[in-house]
C-alpha cells in the first residue's frame, strides 16, 4: 500500500455543511441519509436530521410526488437544525432534482446519476427540456456521474439481477459522499452485515458499490471548483454519546418513567403515522417487562390503556391528531376517573388526514381544550429527539404523582429526526415510586376512593384484587368522597372545581423558568417557542444577539398548566412573539391567560422554520 | 402478623353494595342481578379479585350494584377497557356487562375484537331489543317494524343476532339465557366462568316501559315450555311441556324439523354438541314457530387463553410469571448499539 495509496486532496476545512440525499422512495434514500448520520456521529460532528418522505409506500417511479429525501447538517459547533439551505444535493433522478432545487445553496454542489436522466425520466418529472441542458441549472455546480452503470460495474460477476444490482446504488452515491466528507465506512459495513447476513451476495454487492463510490472520489479528476471538505469535530462536553431518533428516546423514556414509579408499562396502540414507530420500538423490548397491544381501534387502544391503568400499570397510548381525535371521550373518562395515562400525540399537518408526514404544531388547541365538559389534564411538549427521553419521564411523574391523564406533544419531525444525545445515567433522575393505596378501613367504617392527598389533591390509587377496598368509579359524575353516582348540584360544582384545582398544582412541582438565551432582566423581545421550534428558534434568536439585539428566547415544556411564573417573565419584555408551526395557538392561549399582546409568528408548510425565514420576521417585529 | 379470621361463607346478599337500584320496577335486570350475585356466592367469589367493567345503558350501571371492583366506563367500550385490565392483571376475574346498543351497535367493533382474541372474561349482553336509557329507540337487535321514537313508520333494518355474531367472530363460548329462568341461569354463568376464553351468554331481558313483552312469543309462562329448547350436551333435543317433541335434520338438508315423539323414536333426534360450530350456529338462528335454543350453545376448549399467550413473550423474557414493574438495566440499553465517547 505504501507509496502507491491514493492522493490525498487538499480538503477545504468548514465549521458546517448541509447535504440532502433525494430520489425515489424506493430508493433507498432513508437509509443513505441514516447511514451517513451514523458515521458523521461517529465523526464527532454534532448535527440535526430531517427525513422528508411522502405518505405513499411507494409512489409511481420517477413522479415528483414520490421523492423522498433525507436533509443532516453536521458541524464543528453547535447544531440545531437541519439547515435553511443545502450545501450538496444528492439527486438520483430528475423529480428528484426538480423538487429539492430550490432548497439548494447558489453556488451549491448538485451531484447526478446522468443514468437517470432519461427522455421518459424527464417527461415523469415534468421537464419539458433537460435541466442540464437549458441553463437554468448554471447558478450551481454540477457533477454528473454515470452512477447506474458505475454500480452494474461495480456489483458485476456477484449474482445480482440487473433490478438487485441497480437497487445499489444508493450505497454507491453514499461511498462518494463519504469521501466528500472523509467519513469512515465500517460502521456502514458492520450494519450491512447485520442488515443482510443472510444474503451475504447483497452486503458483498452494497459493499463493493460502496467502496466504488469512495473510490471514484478518490481518482476522478474532479473540477477544480469542486473540493472534498473536511469539518472539524464539535467540541461537545464529555461523556458517551449516540445517535438518537425522537421515537427510539421517547421510548426508552417510557420504560424509564415506569421504572422510576416502581410501575409495569402497558403500551396500548393503533396503526397510524408518524406514532406507529413507538409501538414498533417497545414491541421489541419485552425483556424489560414491557406489554404491548396492537387494539383494533384508536378508542381501543386508549381504553386498553385506561383499563390497565385501572388495574395498576402505566397505561400508554401513542397517535397522531385524527387518531387523538377518536381517544377524545376515553380522555374525559381518565379525568372523571383520575386515573394515570399518557397519551403521546405526534402531531402532524391538520386538519382530517392532512399531511400524515409532514410536521406541524396544529394540535394544541386539541391537547388542552379538546374535550366536553370542563376537561382539565396536563399537557407537555418535548423540545427535540433527546429530550423526549426526559419529558417521557416527566409525564410518567405527573400521570402517578397527580392521578391524571397527561397528553404529550411530539411531532412528526421530532419523531423521524435523529441528534447526537450526551446518554445520562439513570440515576440522575430522581426515583418516584407510586404507593398503592392498600389500607382496608377500620370495621364499620367505608373506604372513600375520591378521598384525596391534601397537597396534590390526586385521590387513593387501589389496585383491583386488594382486600376490603372494593369501589367502584364511573363516568358518572360522582360523590367528591364515596365515589358513588352523585347528581348533587353543590357536589359537581366542587368536584368541577376540585378536578381543575388538581391540575393546578402540578405546576408548582415545576422548576423556575429559565431563558434558553438572552437576557434574563428582560428586553426588546421575547420569543416564546414550545416543541420542536426550539431548535430554529435558538439558532435565530442566537444569530441576533450576536447582532447586538436585546432578544430573549424562551421555550415551554410545560403547555398545561401553564407554569406559574410565566407571567413574570412575560412582562420584562417590551415585545413579546410566539413562533410555531400552527396558525397561532400558543399565542391566543398566552393573550388569553395573560392580557398579553403575543404575536404570532407562524408557518404551516409542513416543514420546519428556516433559521433566516425566523430572523427576518423576528427582526422585522422589532421594527413596529 | 394478626391472625385473620376464618372468613365467613359470603350469602348472595353481601355481593350486594348499599346503593339503591335504579331500574324500572319490574325490569328483567332484577332478576339478572339476583341470579349473578346468587351465582357468586355459591361460587364462593372473592369479592376483591372479581372487577365488572360497564359500558353506557341500563344494563351497565350493574357494576354500581355488586359488592366488587368496578367500572363504568363509556359507551361500547367495556371490552376494550376490560382487555386492559387483562393485560395488566390477568389474575382478576373480570366480568363485562353489555346491552344490545352497547355491544352490538357502538361497541360493535370491540365485541367482534373481544371474540376473536378471547380474552378470558365472561361477557353478559343483556338483551332486550330497544334502546332503554335514551328513551325507547329501535335497537340493533329489534326486530323489523319495531315502532318507536325514531322510526315511528317501524324499523326496517334487520337485527343482528348476538350469538350467531360471537359464533361468526370466532367466539369459544355462546350460550343464551332469559331472565325469566330463575332456575337455569345460575348454571349458565357457573359455565360460563369456568370457561377459558371469552364467555359470551347473551341474556334475554324484558323492558318493561319500552319493549314490554317482546318475548312472550317464547317466553311467557304458558308458552315457555313448548318454545323453549334447553340444551344439555350429549342430549337428544327434546322440548315442550310434557316433553314430547324433539328437533331432528330434515333428511338429506341441513335444516331442522320438529317431530312428534309419538311418530319419531328418540334416536332420530339431533344429539347437542357443544363443540360442534356447525350445529351451534344452526340453534343460534332458531325462532318460532322453532323452539328458542337456550343454554351453552357453543363452548370450545382451546388450550391457553389469549392474555396467557399476549404476556407469554414478556414472561419467557423477564422470568416472570405475570406482568410486574419494569426491569432491568436501562443505562445498558441507552448505550447498546454505536456510541461514542467524547472526553
Amino acid at each position: 500500500m505504501e507509496g502507491s495509496g491514493p492522493i490525498v486532496p487538499s480538503r477545504r476545512e468548514v465549521e458546517s455543511a448541509v447535504v440532502r440525499f433525494a430520489g425515489d422512495s424506493g430508493d433507498g434514500m432513508q437509509v443513505t441519509g441514516s447511514q451517513f448520520t451514523l458515521a458523521t456521529a461517529l465523526a464527532g460532528n454534532d448535527l440535526a436530521t430531517f427525513p422528508d418522505f411522502p405518505a405513499e409506500i411507494r409512489a409511481p417511479v420517477g413522479t415528483t410526488f414520490g421523492v423522498s429525501a433525507f436533509q443532516i447538517q453536521f458541524g464543528a459547533r453547535e447544531v440545531r437544525t437541519a439547515g435553511d439551505e443545502v450545501e450538496v444535493l444528492v439527486a438520483m433522478n430528475p423529480a428528484a432534482l426538480k423538487v429539492n432545487l430550490a432548497e439548494v445553496r447558489r453556488g451549491g454542489l448538485i451531484i447526478l446519476d446522468s443514468d437517470a436522466f432519461t427522455k421518459r425520466n424527464l417527461t415523469k418529472a415534468g421537464y419539458e427540456v433537460d435541466p442540464r441542458a437549458d441553463g437554468s441549472l448554471e447558478p450551481w455546480r454540477l457533477l454528473e456521474i454515470d452512477m447506474t452503470q458505475q454500480t452494474e460495474r461495480a456489483v458485476a460477476g456477484l449474482g445480482l439481477s440487473k433490478k438487485e444490482a441497480h437497487r445499489c446504488k444508493n450505497f454507491w452515491a453514499l461511498g462518494l459522499v463519504y469521501w466528500l466528507f472523509a467519513r469512515e465506512r465500517q460502521a456502514t459495513v458492520d450494519w450491512l452485515e447485520k442488515r443482510f447476513g443472510k444474503r451475504p451476495e447483497l452486503v458483498a454487492a452494497n459493499r463493493a458499490a460502496l467502496d466504488a463510490g469512495h473510490a471514484w472520489g478518490e481518482t476522478a479528476e474532479l473540477p477544480s471548483e469542486i473540493s472534498a471538505w473536511s469539518v472539524p469535530s464539535a467540541r461537545l462536553a464529555p461523556g458517551v454519546y449516540r445517535n438518537v431518533t425522537g421515537s427510539q428516546a421517547l421510548s426508552w423514556g417510557l420504560l424509564a418513567g415506569a421504572q422510576k414509579a416502581g410501575l409495569g408499562l402497558t403500551f396500548c396502540g393503533y396503526p397510524i403515522t408518524p406514532a406507529s414507530v413507538l409501538l414498533h420500538s417497545l414491541a421489541s423490548l419485552k425483556s424489560f417487562g414491557v406489554v404491548t397491544f396492537q387494539a383494533e381501534d384508536e378508542i381501543a387502544a386508549i381504553c386498553a390503556a385506561i383499563g390497565a391503568g385501572y388495574a395498576g400499570s402505566l397505561g400508554v397510548t401513542a397517535s397522531s391528531g385524527p387518531g387523538v381525535a377518536l381517544k377524545t371521550e376515553a380522555l374525559g373518562l381518565a379525568i372523571a376517573a383520575e386515573l394515570p395515562l399518557i397519551v403521546v400525540n405526534a402531531q402532524r399537518g391538520g386538519p382530517s388526514t392532512g399531511l400524515p408526514t409532514k410536521t406541524e404544531q396544529s394540535d394544541l388547541f386539541q391537547a388542552v381544550w379538546g374535550r366536553n365538559g370542563d376537561a382539565p389534564l396536563a399537557v407537555i411538549s418535548a423540545r427535540s429527539a433527546a429530550d423526549c427521553f426526559e419529558v417521557a419521564i416527566e409525564a410518567a411523574r405527573i400521570a402517578t404523582t397527580w392521578m391524571t391523564p397527561v397528553i404529550l406533544l411530539t411531532d412528526g419531525y421530532l419523531q423521524n429526526a435523529s441528534e447526537p444525545w450526551r446518554v445520562p445515567n439513570m440515576a440522575d433522575f430522581a426515583d418516584f415510586p407510586v404507593q398503592f393505596h392498600t389500607q382496608a378501613p377500620a370495621e364499620g367504617e367505608s373506604f372513600q376512593p375520591y378521598g384525596r392527598d391534601p397537597d396534590s389533591l390526586a385521590r387513593a390509587w387501589v389496585r383491583p384484587g386488594t382486600p376490603g377496598l372494593e369501589h367502584r368509579i364511573g363516568g358518572l359524575e360522582r360523590d367528591a368522597l364515596s365515589g358513588n353516582i352523585s347528581y348533587d348540584p353543590d357536589n359537581h360544582q366542587v368536584m368541577t372545581e376540585t378536578r381543575a384545582a388538581k391540575i393546578a398544582r402540578i405546576a408548582k412541582s415545576y422548576p423556575p423558568l429559565a431563558l434558553e438565551r438572552g437576557p434574563e432582566e428582560g428586553g426588546d423581545l421575547l420569543v416564546v417557542g414550545w416543541g420542536s421550534t426550539w431548535g430554529p428558534i435558538g439558532r435565530a434568536v442566537s444569530n441576533m444577539n450576536e447582532a447586538g439585539l436585546a432578544v430573549g428566547h424562551l421555550h415551554l415544556r410545560h403547555i398545561w398548566p401553564l407554569p406559574e411564573d410565566l407571567g413574570d417573565v412575560l412582562k420584562r419584555w417590551r415585545r413579546v412573539a410566539v413562533a410555531e408551526m400552527n396558525g397561532g395557538q400558543l399565542a391566543t392561549l398566552l393573550r388569553a391567560t395573560y392580557l398579553v399582546d403575543a404575536v404570532p409568528v407562524t408557518k404551516v408548510s409542513g416543514r420546519p422554520f428556516k433559521v433566516a425565514e425566523l430572523e427576518a420576521r423576528l427582526t422585522a417585529l422589532m421594527k413596529d | 402478623m394478626t391472625e385473620m379470621p376464618a372468613p365467613k361463607k359470603l350469602q348472595a346478599k353481601d355481593y350486594a353494595t348499599d346503593q339503591e337500584v335504579r331500574w324500572c320496577p319490574g325490569c328483567g335486570d332484577y332478576a339478572i342481578l339476583k341470579s349473578v350475585q346468587k351465582t357468586l356466592a355459591e361460587l364462593e367469589a372473592d369479592p376483591a379479585q372479581t372487577v365488572f367493567v360497564s359500558g353506557i345503558g341500563c344494563s351497565s350501571r350493574f357494576p354500581y350494584y355488586m359488592a366488587t371492583y368496578g367500572f363504568h366506563t363509556i359507551h361500547g367500550r367495556a371490552p376494550a377497557i376490560a382487555t386492559g385490565v387483562k393485560l395488566a392483571n390477568p389474575d382478576l376475574d373480570v366480568w363485562v356487562v353489555t346491552g344490545d346498543g352497547d355491544g352490538l351497535s357502538i361497541g360493535g367493533n370491540h365485541l367482534l375484537h373481544l371474540l376473536r382474541r378471547d380474552v378470558d372474561l365472561q361477557l353478559l349482553l343483556f338483551n332486550n331489543e330497544i334502546y332503554g336509557l335514551t328513551k325507547g329507540q329501535a335497537s340493533p337487535t329489534s326486530r323489523p317494524g319495531t315502532r318507536s321514537p325514531s322510526t315511528p313508520s317501524g324499523s326496517l333494518d334487520q337485527p343482528v343476532s348476538a350469538t350467531r355474531f360471537a359464533l361468526g367472530a370466532g367466539g369459544s363460548f355462546v350460550a343464551r339465557t332469559i331472565d325469566t329462568d330463575q332456575k337455569r341461569m345460575p348454571a349458565v354463568l357457573k359455565r360460563a366462568r369456568a370457561h377459558r376464553g371469552t364467555a359470551m351468554v347473551e341474556i334475554l331481558q324484558n323492558c318493561i316501559v319500552y319493549n314490554d313483552g317482546v318475548f312472550d312469543l317464547f317466553a311467557a309462562r304458558d308458552v315457555a315450555g313448548e318454545r323453549q329448547l334447553h340444551l344439555e350436551h350429549g342430549q337428544p333435543m327434546i322440548f315442550g311441556a310434557e316433553r314430547d317433541k324433539g328437533l331432528r335434520l330434515k333428511p338429506g338438508t341441513l335444516r331442522v324439523e320438529v317431530v312428534s315423539l309419538s311418530e319419531v323414536p328418540e334416536s332420530d333426534l339431533l344429539v347437542h354438541d357443544e363443540t360442534d360450530p356447525m350445529l351451534a350456529t344452526l340453534l343460534a338462528g332458531l325462532e318460532p314457530p322453532f323452539p328458542v335454543a337456550m343454554g351453552v350453545l357453543y363452548a370450545e376448549e382451546r388450550p391457553e387463553s389469549w392474555e396467557a399467550r399476549q404476556l407469554a413473550e414478556v414472561g419467557q423474557a423477564t422470568g416472570r410469571p405475570a406482568p410486574g414493574p419494569i426491569q432491568g438495566d436501562l443505562d445498558g440499553l441507552l448505550r447498546s448499539g454505536s456510541t461514542w465517547t467524547v472526553e
